[in-house]
């Protein structure tokens, strides 16, 4: 790649020291409470708060400088393996902000029927996209409908006394929220190694079945990119013993029209639909992890839920309480405004484009694992594959991606593939997108330790110490001030 | 180079010749040939959805929330619409910062990074704590958090969980599930008038209690008055005070560190986002102490190698993706936009604006509540206490009807009792409560 290319370069805004000074480097103001002016007796009230107090046009280049120091997915390609960061089409944003769609969460279900119209619709939606029964759109995150999978199956074994089952099984590949969400719905975790083709071992499966199992969580295809060709097999042997198979939907987005979790035997399952559908990843969230599930499975769903009243009145939708509900996993109804996002999102592709999404990340992944230098183990892979560093460490690979101009994979993980780089261009990369990529990838192979080690060079800040961070935690501005005092109260 | 493009999803940007020269490179026939799935679970049936326009999908999102009604909403219960700064929209809105992931690489995120430590700060101004994560989902799922931390710190010396009997249902049932898996057990303790009964509190508190929670204010609005005596049951009895608010409240209300909190917990999202359906921001600040044991991600200062002030994640061997099955929490998606937008009206309103706001709050309700007592018909409050943001109003008409008629003529109440409907001032102008006093009138007799 030359170095005259294509390329992304970020702002660098320098400021002595630092990059950007902090709002209560800019301004502190305090603020004292008294019971002269307060509504309130002193003792009821606070004595002071003190926080920043700029002008709108200084928020604006203080909230426009940090942006500029941002890598998003409208900056450059974002191959991170496992969280299909896609483009998101800008229309979903202006139909999430239409005033329609603020209602408060306790107005009466005559008053808001087009919300409710909107969740019916969508729970449909998904259903037919994942081949299940009934869906919730509750929980706001993946991980959460991970939980409510995991708690819906802990209540339906326990409604046909099957209570003692404690045990869920994970393949060691899997996402780390797999084996967070079963311990935090109090199972104990049984890990499974992967065969010698980064597949689901059917010998390890059987030796980890027994009438503990309370069910497998696996995603398909797998963190590798791998299809789980022996799905049929492997959804036979656990439901032999009673078990339930739990479809993490975080790659979802390589089967859309051309398998369905429900077909495969899956009983409950959820969707990521930030990846999966398009909604902008915002930093980190929010997202919405609505699960889906097999008819036995339903009524266990959180509530509440969305459904047909079955009358002419206009009052066509209604909320309804599951027979066998687990309850609430959020205080109201879910990250709403995400599942706006959502449902826009599906009435424009429809079957035609989620179908082509599909196609294009599955050949999108395989082009550029086809194009790259570096040794990819296993395959075919479906909408992302992990190359290996080899000798090099991942993360400083990473790091020197990013001076060509590109953000890096995921790295390190998953552990089956040493110094993992798990790849995910999803299906908005062009070819010549993708060329650029393998040739970030290609520059970095041949390149020393110390400069990789050097790396990066032309981001808006440099290698960052991260052991720093962890050993001496400094959280929040007051952390930094105390810091400063002692340090001048040890000057001599 | 360029061509036709393939038709199918119109965010793909293959033309058909550069999906023939992929597919060539891969000695691949057709793209179907790539999919490595047995013919027995293949899917080859349709969705039945049919594609749309740009303009065709927008319309149709249009048309099905047209039929929402158009109401004033006076309502509150732990979810608030203020007024959100334009500034939010536009800025929040930028696509750097909509459209990347989580800080994995922090030397292409410093922006976000350090947008996400001056939140953290600025609930650390608000609770006094000295900690605060960048977000958990909303204020129910903050407070199962907060439940599994008091249940990490303090199993051994025993199980049980107090809450309030005023709390949501949407709160108690979500902490249900969170403490599903520990052997926590989670018990209500009275409430009198709206506000601890202290009394009935103390005869409930044992060594066997490892969490006391209680909200300020409460759910029916009123300011609780006896906070530094319930942090003093539960620090008496070794166990965690677990106090639920709001940046709204509490840049006015007794600061929780200064009556003994150890935990902090509600929904950030008061400022930052209109209503949207309960979608929300969970809070969560704690004690130093706990930095190991706390959810969530954490942002916190470093240098890069220059020596310059840099931001990163931090402390990530509590999470999940390292962690695994010891994680402090599975939360991996979180709200950090949320949190930024969030930010974003704090530093709007600045330290006054912020105490400005909620004085108004406390003073607007209890106005409102004065002229709906004048009304025949209604007595308000019925709670005799100093009240924030809300209220409750006893009407002499059924509750379902009074708030039936309200909703005909353009106003959402909460129906909180047969006799009760409760109403919130927060986002709503003076104007529109002068409309709502009088319709009001000709409701409620």
């Amino acid at each position: 790649m030359t170095r005259e290319g294509t390329r992304y370069d970020q702002a660098r805004w320098t400021n002595d020291g630092q990059y950007e000074p902090l709002l209560s480097e800019k301004d502190r103001t305090r603020v004292e409470i008294d019971g002269d002016d307060s509504p309130l007796p002193d003792e009821l009230t606070r004595d002071a708060l003190e926080l920043p107090e700029l002008s709108e046009p200084e928020l604006a280049r203080h909230y426009t400088r940090l942006s500029q120091m941002v890598y998003g997915i409208d900056s450059g390609p974002y191959p991170l393996g496992s969280c299909t960061m896609k483009y998101n089409p800008k229309f979903t944003e202006d139909v999430a902000a239409l005033p329609s769609a603020a209602v408060h969460p306790d107005r009466s279900a005559a008053s808001i029927q087009g919300t409710l119209e909107l969740m019916y619709r969508l729970q449909d939606y998904l259903g037919r996209i994942g081949g299940m029964d009934a869906v919730t759109l509750q929980p706001p995150a993946g991980a959460a409908g991970e939980f409510v999978g995991v708690r819906v199956a802990a209540a339906y074994h326990e409604h046909n006394g099957e209570g003692h089952r404690d045990e869920v099984i994970i393949p060691e590949s899997a996402h780390g929220t797999n084996f967070a969400t079963a311990a935090l719905a109090g199972y104990d975790v049984v890990s499974m190694p992967s065969d010698d083709e980064g597949r689901v071992d059917l010998e390890a499966l059987e030796a980890a079945l027994s009438s503990n199992t309370a069910a497998l969580m696996l995603t398909n295809p797998n963190t590798l990119g791998l299809f789980e060709r022996d799905i049929i097999e492997i959804a036979e042997m656990v439901h032999d013993v009673g078990g339930l198979l739990y479809y993490d939907g975080a790659n979802l987005n390589a089967l859309l029209g051309r398998a369905r979790p429900g077909d495969m035997g899956f009983d409950v399952m959820h969707y990521n639909v930030h990846k999966t559908f398009a909604t902008p990843h915002g930093g980190g969230g929010p997202g919405a992890g609505p699960v889906g599930v097999a008819e036995e499975l339903e009524p266990f769903l959180p509530s509440p839920r969305v459904r047909e009243t079955g009358d002419d009145s206009e009052n066509a939708y209604e909320l309804f309480e599951p027979e066998h509900t687990i309850g609430h996993v959020h205080g109201f109804q879910g990250n709403w405004l995400v599942l706006v996002k959502t449902f826009a999102y599906i009435a424009r592709l429809g079957d035609e484009g989620l179908t082509d999404a599909s196609a294009k990340a599955v050949l999108n992944a395989n082009y550029l694992a086809s194009q790259i230098e570096y040794d990819v183990p296993y395959g075919p892979f479906h909408h992302e594959f992990v190359a290996s560093a080899g000798d090099q460490d991942a993360a400083d690979v990473a790091k020197r991606m990013l001076d060509y101009g590109v953000h890096p994979p995921t790295t390190k993980w998953p552990e089956i593939v040493p110094e993992a780089l798990m790849t995910e261009p999803t299906e908005v990369e062009s070819r010549e997108t993708l060329d650029q990529l393998a040739a970030a990838f290609n520059a970095v192979v041949d390149e020393d330790d110390e400069t990789l080690e050097a790396a990066p060079s032309r981001t808006s800040a440099r290698r960052i110490d991260q052991t720093s961070a962890a050993r001496n935690p400094r959280l929040s501005w007051h952390a930094l001030e105390e810091e400063t005092a002692t340090d001048s109260s040890r000057t001599p | 180079m360029h061509g036709s493009r393939t038709t199918g999803s119109p965010y793909a940007p293959h033309t058909d010749d550069e999906t023939a020269a992929m597919l060539e490179e891969l000695g691949a026939d057709s793209v179907d040939d790539l999919f490595d799935i047995p013919t027995a679970v293949r899917f080859d049936d349709e969705f039945g959805i049919e594609a749309r326009t740009e303009r065709e999908a927008r319309a149709l999102v249009e048309s099905i929330l047209e039929s929402n009604d158009d109401l004033t909403e006076l309502l509150g219960r732990g979810h608030y619409g203020y007024y959100v700064p334009s500034l939010v929209d536009h800025l929040a809105d930028r696509s750097e910062y909509l459209t990347s992931y989580t800080q994995y690489q922090p030397e292409v995120s410093q922006g976000f990074l350090q947008a996400l430590f001056e939140y953290q700060s600025m609930l650390v101004e608000l609770t006094g704590l000295e900690i605060a994560n960048c977000s958990m989902y909303d204020a129910a799922t903050a407070l199962g958090e907060a439940a599994t931390l008091a249940d990490r710190l303090r199993h051994t010396s025993g199980h049980r969980v107090l809450v309030p009997d005023l709390l949501l249902e949407g709160r108690r049932s979500t902490l249900e599930n969170y403490v599903a898996g520990t052997e926590l057990v989670v018990e209500e303790y009275p409430t009198e008038d709206a506000a601890v009964d202290v009394d009935a509190l103390t005869d409930r508190v044992d060594e066997d209690v490892v969490m006391v929670y209680a909200e300020n204010p409460t759910v029916r609005g009123t300011i609780e008055e006896n906070l530094a005596a319930i942090g003093e049951l539960a620090d008496d009895a070794d166990a965690l005070f677990v106090l639920g608010s709001d940046p709204v409240a509490l840049s006015l209300l007794q600061r929780p560190a200064d009556v003994g909190a150890d935990v902090v917990v509600g929904d950030a999202s008061v400022l930052g986002l209109p209503t949207s359906y309960g979608m929300g921001l969970g809070l969560f600040a704690t004690r130093e102490a706990y930095l190991r044991q706390v959810p969530g991600r954490l942002v916190g200062v470093s240098e890069d190698a220059t020596d310059r002030r840099a931001f990163t994640l931090t402390l990530q061997t509590r999470e999940q993706h390292i962690r695994r099955e010891r994680a402090t929490s599975n939360i991996c998606t979180n709200q950090a936009w949320v949190a930024l937008r969030t930010a974003m009206h704090v530093a709007c309103l600045g330290a006054s604006g912020l105490v400005d706001l909620a004085k108004r709050d406390v003073t607007r309700a209890e106005e409102l509540a004065r002229r709906v007592d004048e009304i025949v018909g209604v007595k308000a409050p019925v709670h005799d206490r100093r009240h924030f943001r809300e209220f409750v109003a006893h009407v002499d008409q059924p509750a379902q009807a009074v708030a039936d008629d309200l909703e005909e003529r353009g106003f959402a109440v909460h129906v909180v009792g047969e006799h009760e409907i409760q109403l919130c001032i927060a986002g709503v102008s003076d104007a529109t409560l002068d409309e709502f006093v009088e319709v009001f009138e000709e409701v409620a007799p």
